[in-house]
């Protein structure tokens, strides 16, 4: 059997005619970076949501390969613990403050001890550079912030997957680069991620491959240095072209 | 300054029988939403479920109540239970019956749509962190529900204080009964008394409903 951690064969996902993905299968090695990108609309966003079991899917399997957890993702239970998720809306509970919200599921869900997650919790505050706001409610913070409390928030749950869907495409360029930093750092330390992005430069930095994907298929899986510099499909080089100004000077 | 017969109110104990009209009427609103709020809330958590029948049932209720001028409705019940029960439900008991069958209703709504209007990211992300639907309702839905809910319920315990008013058609004694019969005591001593002692009322009830309102402008904008 392959290490992977995470294998998804032949996923169909309709909303009532519409196909939204096709036929899509995926594997994911234990410690891997996967960025996805695609036009909008090409199934990336559904594909994360079906990784973690918020859509159901018509055919085939998601499998996972979590430590002491093996089997079908959508007999959920603990494996959805083992998978965090940070969505592009900011999502955090406005009626708690950021220590409230980083400390719930993990209070409520796994029943650690208080004092124990509450001292993690902290240190991770810490580590995304938002030490100092524990005690703000989300109203109180930028769009940057609210974010990096969401990946906070998720960590502390220990999941050995994370799936980030467009995190930072309602965030102005500053805010952005201070996410997409918590996700690099995140990505060195060796952590298995999917990322939907539209960043191409940061896709490039974090990805160990980059799949491209349109019309609920997978169209081209490769390298970044390969997928960026020397794509292999018509797609790709179409869709790569939309990033680039080179070819409007001449 | 016109006379506006303000010393009928002075005369023996005008002002405590005023006062104490004012009490029957928000005692029975009070009784009223402390009953009918919590029914309400749960009403509206059943009413945000997708069964046909518990819909079908819950908008029949809602319909009713709404349509129905809340007079019938304390005519029905009043006059209804010893014409076809047979019991003689005193006027207080037929009012907070009214009243809380009305409160629970329009309280359910407003949980509906209070707990509609919280977005579904809110579900998902709860839901993506492993909370059971029990514990996403508990500690994410339902805490944020009831933020929307005050501003609006506060609005329907004015409403329902206003109400009792009517009452005093099924032989309450409620404060503009009081008022009433205070007029009509003095009417050829006092012939203006109803400018006074209406204005009076007036500020009764202002009285009552104003600090519910700042509580609730108070509450909107520590939460928002």
């Amino acid at each position: 059997m392959a290490d992977y951690i995470l294998n998804i064969r032949h996923i169909v996902k309709k909303y009532k005619e519409h196909i939204v993905l096709d036929d899509l299968s995926l594997e994911v090695e234990e410690g891997e970076v996967i960025v996805i990108i695609g036009p909008s609309g090409c199934g990336k966003s559904t594909l994360l949501r079906c990784i973690n079991g918020l859509e159901k899917i018509q055919s085939g399997s998601i499998s996972t390969n979590i430590q002491g957890y093996t089997g079908n993702i959508m007999d959920m239970g603990v494996s959805r613990q083992k998978i965090g998720m940070v969505f592009q809306s900011y999502d955090l509970f406005p009626h708690m403050d950021v220590l409230g919200n980083i400390m719930l599921a993990p209070v409520k869900v796994q029943k650690r001890e208080k004092n124990e997650v509450k001292r993690e919790a902290l240190g991770l505050l810490k580590r995304v550079g938002l030490e100092n706001k524990a005690k703000s409610y989300p109203r109180q913070l930028s769009g940057g912030q609210k974010q990096r409390v969401a990946v906070v928030r998720a960590l502390i749950m220990h999941p050995e997957i994370m799936l980030f869907d467009e995190v930072t495409a309602a965030l102005d360029p500053e805010m952005t680069r201070e996410v997409l930093d918590v996700i690099l750092a995140l990505a060195n330390q060796g952590k298995t991620m999917l990322i939907v992005t539209h960043e191409m430069k940061f896709a490039r930095a974090v990805a160990d491959r980059i799949v491209f994907m349109d019309e609920g298929k997978i169209i081209e899986s490769n390298t970044p240095e390969k997928f960026f510099e020397n794509p292999e499909t018509d797609r790709a080089k179409k869709f790569l072209n939309v990033f680039s100004f080179d070819n409007k000077i001449s | 300054m016109p006379d506006l017969g303000l010393e009928v109110l002075l005369k023996g104990n005008n002002m405590l029988r005023l006062l104490q009209g004012l009490w029957a009427a928000v005692e029975i609103s009070l009784v009223s939403i402390v009953t009918s709020f919590p029914l309400g809330i749960i009403l509206g958590i059943i009413m945000t479920k997708e069964n046909i029948l518990i819909k079908f049932l819950t908008k029949i209720y809602l319909e009713f109540i709404r349509i129905m001028p809340q007079l019938v409705l304390l005519f029905i019940v009043f006059f209804g239970s010893t014409k076809i029960l047979g019991i003689n439900l005193p006027g207080e008991t037929s009012a907070i019956i009214v009243f809380v069958l009305w409160g629970a209703a329009e309280m359910g709504d407003l949980t509906r749509s209070a707990i509609l209007s919280v977005p579904v990211h809110q579900y998902e992300s709860s839901k993506a962190l492993g909370l059971s639907k029990t514990q996403s309702y508990f500690y994410v839905i339902l805490p944020q529900t009831l933020r929307r809910l005050v501003p609006l319920s506060i609005n329907l315990v004015t409403r329902m204080v206003k109400t009792t008013s009517l009452v005093l058609m099924i032989g309450v004694v409620e404060v503009l009964k009081t008022g009433q019969q205070i007029i009509e005591a003095n009417r050829m001593t006092s012939p203006n008394a109803a400018f006074g002692v209406f204005l009076v009322i007036f500020i009764l009830y202002f009285l009552v409903c104003w600090p519910a309102s700042i509580a609730a402008r108070q509450l909107e904008k520590k939460w928002s």
